[in-house]
């Protein structure tokens, strides 16, 4: 498989079936050094599973993985001495301390004794975790034991940080103190590739995102890509006007696609450019009051929401046309 | 599919399969022995021993002088209303074992460290053997300090120290214990792989220690029954010979052929093999090793032919909980 020095991650064609039915399908993925890449998509949607692969913990039905120059089926070792994984409900053993859960660890991993102390000092340190470092890991909090993970991935410095889910129950705001420590991972220069179906949470630390569905990567790029791929006009307008007949004449103006009316005079605009001031220009020039006019950028939900949504529509129209047949 | 999967696990993979084996195995030692159960089941053993060991040496106190092995007899000598030593090593040797093994991988898939685990770079064949070696070890270690005990109480309420030979055929019987306690340990660690519920897992190993311990012999029986034809010498041999698949039959002729040094054949005997021996007279040790030796290499066997059996169904588990 070619890759080149900037490719961490690469799959071809990389295929999971469990009974006959691909779980993963067909995935080409490419993840780039030194970038946080986000895996959307449903429940269900594979995502797991594709991580999975990528270690070697579960084998492949067909297609290849390339991870850190490595492949995961033949020579799992070399990949797991580089790559930190931190799986969806990460689990450790309750009845001895954090720092003796580490230490297990470090010893699997092959890190040195001396090395390892000084690692977990400090990494519990930074985790905020060195207090109840000598605690039984029983009486952990969730998100302390989140911490505790995450602190065990960077124990053996990864080339790549593997995080499913990284903030599943936790609360709003541990959760943002969490995403702040991935993103500081970025800046260590570990290449960082995270699941969630927490969309806002991607869209604020990931530098691209890959959407799943049923197994397969249908949209791939940067937050904005995906919303000029799925939402066709990335700008979102909501007006206030009140005027006559103002939704014909806001519809004609060049770069609007759609224009909805709610309730008396609310208006919301979608265009494919920033069209503020013609909008703005047209309802004065008909004899309208504007009375407010904003502009949203679309956001993850909005694009996931959307996505999920014509994917909905598309499936009823083939049924549709089936029982018609 | 099911072909093209198999043929997937076949392929190489590079790197020592036993990456990573000792540190499970120091972890899991750590566990045993720092863990309530292995202190009750050790205190549980301690007792029992004890007691039996200490009423046997009364009973043969007399003989001391006449017998060669009567350090021997303190492991055999059973004083009513207590068994022998050895019958209750029978016993609680299982249920250690047992004990140690049932939850040993289910737990993991429990407490949700499993995948945690197995990210590390080790293969999960370090894993599986790195558990059963670290309870193996335990047991060795408790059935040691056994083997101590019994001689110093040898010692103490009998007054001498074990013959060359005595000291040989204990330790011999010790190894054969390990072996005996390595199948109930595999089997445990198989209905550990094969049930997510410890309590599932603790029950079928009982189950099948049940089915050998006590209604072994009735099946013996009945299934030999239906090989009428052969007449009476052939209806002892089928039963003897369904009764060695019971890893207790096995152990059971092991102890007698060790430490019941007159033992000069096993099973069926027949007037030919008696010829020219003089009845009651011991057999030499290196006679009985080779005697028994087909009984230890059965025991191995199963351990071994488990152990792979256990193997091949956690390699093939998915590792998400
Ligand atoms: N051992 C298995 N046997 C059969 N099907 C399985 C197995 N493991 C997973 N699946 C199926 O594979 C599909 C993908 O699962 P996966 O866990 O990868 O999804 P996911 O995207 O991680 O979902 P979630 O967001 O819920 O974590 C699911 O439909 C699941 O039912
Ligand atoms: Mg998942």
């Amino acid at each position: 498989m070619n890759t080149n020095n900037n490719t961490v991650i690469k799959t071809e064609n990389l295929t999971k079936c469990y009974n006959e039915t691909p779980v993963v399908n067909n995935l080409n993925l490419s993840v780039y050094r030194g970038e946080v890449f986000g895996i959307l998509g449903p429940n269900g949607s594979g995502k797991t599973t594709t991580i999975l692969m990528f270690l070697g913990l579960t084998e492949p039905s067909g297609g290849k993985v390339n991870i850190v120059g490595f492949d995961p089926l033949r020579e799992p070792l070399e990949v797991k001495r580089r790559v930190g994984y931190m799986p969806d409900s990460v689990g450790f053993y309750d009845d001895i301390t954090a720092r003796a859960n580490l230490r297990y660890t470090a010893r699997l991993a092959g890190i040195e004794t001396e090395e390892t102390e000084k690692r977990t000092n400090d990494l519990l340190t930074q985790l905020e975790l060195i207090d109840v470092a000598d605690k039984k890991v029983g009486t952990f909090s969730r998100g302390m034991r989140q911490r505790l993970g995450l602190a065990e991935v960077l124990l053996k410095q990864p080339e790549v940080a593997i995080l499913d889910e990284p903030t599943t129950g936790l609360d709003p705001e541990a959760a943002q103190e969490f995403l702040r420590l991935i993103r500081g991972l970025k800046g260590k220069g570990i290449t960082i590739l995270l699941s969630s179906h927490l969309l806002h949470q991607v869209q604020a630390i990931c530098d691209r995102v890959g959407l799943f569905s049923h197994g397969r990567m249908v949209l791939e790029g940067t937050v904005e890509e995906l919303s000029s791929k799925v939402i066709g006009g990335a700008y979102d307008l909501s007006v206030e006007a009140s005027g006559n007949d103002l939704e014909e004449q806001i519809r004609k103006i060049p770069g609007v696609v759609e224009v909805e009316l709610y309730g008396e005079n609310e208006f919301h605009i979608e265009a494919k450019e920033d069209v503020r001031e013609k909008v703005a220009a047209e309802i004065v020039r008909a004899g309208g009051k504007l009375l407010s006019l904003n502009m949203k950028r679309h956001s993850l939900d909005d694009i996931y929401a959307r996505y999920f949504e014509e994917e909905r529509d598309e499936a009823q129209r083939v049924q549709a046309n089936r029982e018609k047949a | 599919m099911k072909l093209k999967e198999f043929k997937l696990t076949e392929r190489k993979r590079k790197g020592s399969p036993f990456t990573g084996l000792w540190t499970v195995v120091l972890k899991e030692m750590a566990d045993h022995m720092g863990g309530i159960r292995m202190r009750l089941l050790v205190g549980l053993i301690l007792l029992t021993a004890l007691g039996s060991i200490y009423s046997s040496a009364r009973a043969i106190r007399d003989a001391v002088g006449e017998d060669p092995f009567i350090i021997l007899r303190l492991f055999t000598t059973s004083t009513d209303p207590l068994p022998s030593f050895v019958s209750f090593m029978g016993f609680l040797i299982p249920l250690a074992a047992i004990t140690l093994g049932f939850d040993s991988i289910n737990s993991e898939y429990n407490k949700r460290t499993l995948s945690r685990v197995l990210s590390q770079p080790i293969y999960r064949d370090a894993l599986l053997l790195g558990k059963f070696l670290a309870a193996l070890f335990t047991l060795t270690i408790t059935l040691l300090s056994l083997w101590l005990i019994v001689i110093g109480v040898g010692l103490l309420l009998l007054g001498i120290p074990p013959s060359g030979e005595e000291v040989l055929r204990s330790l011999v019987f010790l190894v054969a214990t390990l072996a005996y306690s390595g199948i109930w340990l595999i089997v445990a660690m198989l209905f550990s792989v094969i049930f997510r519920q410890p309590a599932t897992s603790a029950l079928a190993s009982f189950a099948v220690w049940l089915l050998f311990a006590v209604f072994w012999s009735i099946i013996t029986g009945l299934i030999a029954g239906l090989f009428g034809a052969g007449g009476e010498a052939g209806r002892s041999a089928a039963e003897l010979t369904i009764s060695r698949i019971s890893p207790n039959t096995l152990y059971g002729e092991i102890t007698l052929a060790l430490l019941n040094p007159e033992t000069r054949a096993l099973g069926l005997v027949f007037f030919s093999q008696l010829q020219g021996a003089l009845l009651g007279s011991p057999l030499p040790f290196l006679l009985s090793l080779l005697l028994i030796l087909p009984h230890f290499t059965g025991l191995l066997a199963a351990v071994i032919l488990f152990f792979a059996l256990t193997y091949v169904i956690f390699q093939r588990q998915e590792i998400r909980a």
